[in-house]
């Protein structure tokens, strides 16, 4: 159980406590208000060297990467796959050692493989490794933002602060992820995230895109999902991962949107307060219903802004956190 | 916040030992209106005033001053806080407390900001205070109230306003408060 990723890795939800947690939303606040300053900037990271590898297409997580750290003041190595050599069939081993021998503080690892960020942590071990979302295994940055945006929904509503309210306001709510669980990286980190900080768990999805070992997921599989929407405080709608061959596993995609998709009909079931998230990039008429992805209950583009305070925090917690200068903590 | 150089990983964990209290509450208060009254004296136009309390010690301080100067000016006073954790030099080599956030909503450009701190020690939190400023703009002055100096400078910083020097050695924790000022160790066990 990782207790405080300060001079940690990010390689995963799984393991990581609710305090670990609680100390990456706290740290986000203040970067919040960075954020809202005119200049948005602050010295912390001067000096320190990010690089951000992305082996898959992304638009939202890379600039927001990108964005944090040179918010923080380090400089950004940014590897376009497509142009490297990569494509001339240099591995993963091969492209870590190169870009470590440039000097670098800092890895955001964006790759198609599960477990990847973990086989770089091993080569490059004095490397700080974030990983921005690997295969099907996790995508900590977006379950930490996902419940960031929530908690901080929650807060307003209850006219207290995020760093006040702790984990309060997880107790006892019912969080129902909606969607393909089996090919999502976001739903294994936010199952993670939300049930480290106590909130209730269920997933709704056809039998075929339910992972096939369940056992020890902290979750409760929901058959009638109308039922559970009218139950639910937070409704986490996932993206059809066409790319991943979901095809075969759907008959077809208007299919899949009448009995998973959260259309117009569905969402009058939700109630009033229910708060509805999407990690984008949004499949518009699929999952979700484009009118509804526009309402004010869904908080999608709230959790994109969030994006990058809660990746300053993780970037200046794991890698201020660490003493490469051979410095001891006191 | 000026002593947390001293102070161990997980402060919470710790206890502070108290040796002497050289300032109970009453001199601590009586030491506010003195520097108050020196800082009117010094500054005709206290309505250009902002004063900022720097995180976590010294906020209290910077109400009561501004307090004070309100009554003594009869006007109001500009007030902010500031957390220097992202501007700081020795990240790595102090625990990370960055929660305590920042709050400054006026242009600082033309004013004259009054930093205000628990206790004044090596200097860096007052040098990465001042570059922080500048992310406000650019003030006509800056000027420094601590209430306890107690030497060791590392940096070509002095303060402005003093409510008590007290020498000490780098092995001693202070601890000011509205409450008092306490002189003493931290202890882990």
């Amino acid at each position: 159980m990782i207790t405080s990723i300060k001079g940690e890795n990010l390689l995963t939800l799984a393991d990581v406590s609710r305090n670990a947690i609680l100390e990456v939303l706290d740290t986000a606040e203040a970067f919040v208000e960075v954020n809202q300053r005119s200049i948005k900037k602050v010295p912390t990271l001067k000096g320190r060297v990010v690089a951000s590898l992305f082996f898959e297409e992304s638009t939202r997580t890379r600039l927001s990467f990108e964005t944090a750290a040179k918010r923080l003041s380090a400089d950004v190595l940014s590897l376009a796959v497509a142009s490297s050599s990569v494509k001339k069939g240099e591995s993963l081993r091969d492209t870590i050692t190169t870009i470590d021998a440039l000097g670098i503080d800092a890895v955001v690892l964006r790759h198609q493989s599960s477990g990847a960020p973990m086989q770089v942590s091993r080569i490059v071990p004095h490397v700080r490794v974030i990983n921005a979302g690997d295969g099907q295994n996790q995508h900590p940055t977006q379950g930490l933002l996902d419940v960031f945006s929530v908690r901080q929904v929650l807060a307003e509503r209850a006219n207290t602060t995020g760093v006040e309210s702790g984990a309060s306001l997880f107790e006892g709510l019912n969080v129902l992820i909606v969607g393909d669980i089996r090919h999502s990286r976001v739903a294994r980190s936010d199952i993670a995230a939300y049930a480290a900080l106590g909130a209730t768990v269920r997933v709704a999805a056809p039998g075929t895109l339910l992972p096939t070992d369940l056992e020890g997921w902290p979750v409760e599989v929901v058959t009638n999902l109308d039922e559970a929407l009218a139950g639910a405080d937070v409704v986490g709608v996932l993206r059809l991962q066409k790319e991943r061959g979901t095809g075969h596993l759907v008959p077809s995609l208007d299919e899949f949107t009448r009995f998973y998709g959260l259309t117009q009909e569905r969402v009058k079931l939700l109630r009033p307060t229910a708060i509805i998230t999407h990690p984008g990039p949004m499949n518009r008429g699929v999952e979700i219903d484009s009118l509804v992805a526009d309402m004010p209950a869904a908080i999608i583009e709230r959790q994109v802004s969030n994006g990058v305070p809660i990746r300053m925090a993780v970037l200046y917690l794991t890698i201020a956190g660490s003493s490469n200068q051979g410095a001891i903590s006191v | 916040m000026s002593d947390q150089l001293h102070r161990p990983a997980h402060p919470r964990e710790a206890v502070f030992l108290s040796k002497s209290q050289p300032l109970d509450s009453r001199d601590v208060e009586r030491a506010v209106r003195r520097m108050a009254h020196e800082v009117v004296e010094r500054n005709q136009d206290i309505d250009r005033l902002i004063v900022i309390g720097l995180q976590t010690g010294g906020v209290s301080f910077a109400q009561s001053l501004a307090d004070v100067l309100e009554e003594i000016g009869d006007t109001t006073v500009a007030r902010g806080v500031l957390d220097v954790a992202f501007y700081r030099d020795d990240l790595a080599l102090r625990p990370i407390s960055p929660s305590a956030a920042t709050s400054i909503d006026v242009d600082l450009t033309d004013r004259t900001v009054l930093l205000v701190d628990d206790v004044l020690y090596t200097g860096r939190t007052i040098r990465a205070a001042l570059n922080a400023l500048s992310d406000w703009g650019r003030p006509r002055a800056v000027q420094l109230a601590v209430m306890v100096d107690r030497g060791h400078r590392e940096l070509p910083i002095r303060p402005d306003y003093v409510g008590k020097n007290l020498p000490t050695s780098r092995d001693e924790a202070i601890v000011a408060t509205m409450d008092g000022v306490q002189i003493g160790t931290w202890s882990t066990s």
